[in-house]
């Protein structure tokens, strides 16, 4: 199986947060800690484009490389996974990681703050799959399951995509071929390396911009 | 005067070899070891059509749960 990714849409994307809240209601993470939001940008322009970002289990993580403590590591599907037991809350990943991925519940402005946490592709952590234990530190493992991330499943518009990185890129291709234009996929370059499977970071090589 | 010149480096040999005793400061932590996800769940909740340890069912069932995310496949796409 190729890696788990995920490809956010901003052609469909409708600001309308349903991933997010996907996510919070799936693993009950905490006010304060948004594992997933939607970024607009030029809001409020005609023609704002809007993504949903979260971690995006990245080829070659800057998390895993400034953890002073190697809290992470990667599943065989490439996602990129914790150990809250390891985990210090230092902080380190939140200044490495280009999404803003990581993040750390608190208990007020002056308050202490806590361990990381991130979206798990919902694949939970290193606790047995489905255990209590695993839900109450990671959340739901719906990869054990069988099942993908509750946020691309939800998503009305399918704007977000999430699951094999080939199969994922390959309905957004045909997607693009379709309309014609919005080939680009931001953070896709960023995380994965290269753009990929027609899949392109730029804006230039749009096929029949109108 | 050359004793001590002879002390001072003696003193400055010993405190520049000490750093030669210093013990690693990694802190050796290393996260668990994560069950597969193909393993299956302790939940009630899987998705029907694939057996929990069988890997290639696992993967054969995401992708074909990836495909509900094409509405190519539900709505075909108007002709050009």
């Amino acid at each position: 199986m190729a890696r788990m990714k995920f490809i956010c849409d901003s052609e469909r994307c409708i600001e309308c947060n349903g991933c997010v809240t996907a996510c919070k209601a799936e693993h009950d993470v905490p006010w304060g800690v948004n594992r997933r939001r939607v970024v607009t940008l030029n809001d409020g322009v005609p023609g704002e484009k809007s993504i949903s970002v979260a971690c995006m289990h990245c080829s070659d993580a800057p998390c895993m490389s400034v953890c002073p403590v190697d809290c992470f590591y990667r599943t065989d599907e490439g996602v990129v996974l914790h150990d809250k037991d390891v985990c210090i809350g230092c902080g380190y990943c939140s200044y490495a990681c280009p999404f803003g991925a990581p993040q750390f519940p608190t208990n007020g402005t002056f308050g202490l703050r806590g361990k990381m946490d991130k979206c798990t592709f919902c694949a939970g952590g290193p606790e047995a799959n489905g255990s209590q234990a695993e839900y109450e530190k990671y959340g739901r493992n719906r990869l054990s399951e069988g099942k993908l991330p509750a946020c691309a499943e939800m998503c009305s518009t399918k704007a977000l995509l999430g699951g094999d990185g080939d199969v994922v890129a390959d309905i957004f291709r045909n997607r693009v071929l379709v309309r014609g234009k919005g080939s680009e996929v931001w953070g896709w370059g960023t995380a994965y390396g290269k753009p990929a499977n027609g899949a392109s970071t730029q804006t230039k090589t749009e096929p029949n911009k109108s | 005067m050359t004793r001590a010149l002879m002390i001072s480096m003696a003193v400055l040999g010993t405190l520049a070899l000490g750093a030669c005793g210093e013990k690693p400061q990694s802190a050796g932590t290393a996260p668990k070891n994560d069950t597969k996800a193909w393993d299956g769940s302790a939940t009630v909740f899987a998705a029907e059509g694939y057996k929990a340890g069988d890997k290639a069912a696992w993967e054969q069932q995401l992708r074909q749960r990836a495909q509900s995310q094409n509405d190519y496949m539900r709505a075909p796409a108007k002709p050009q």
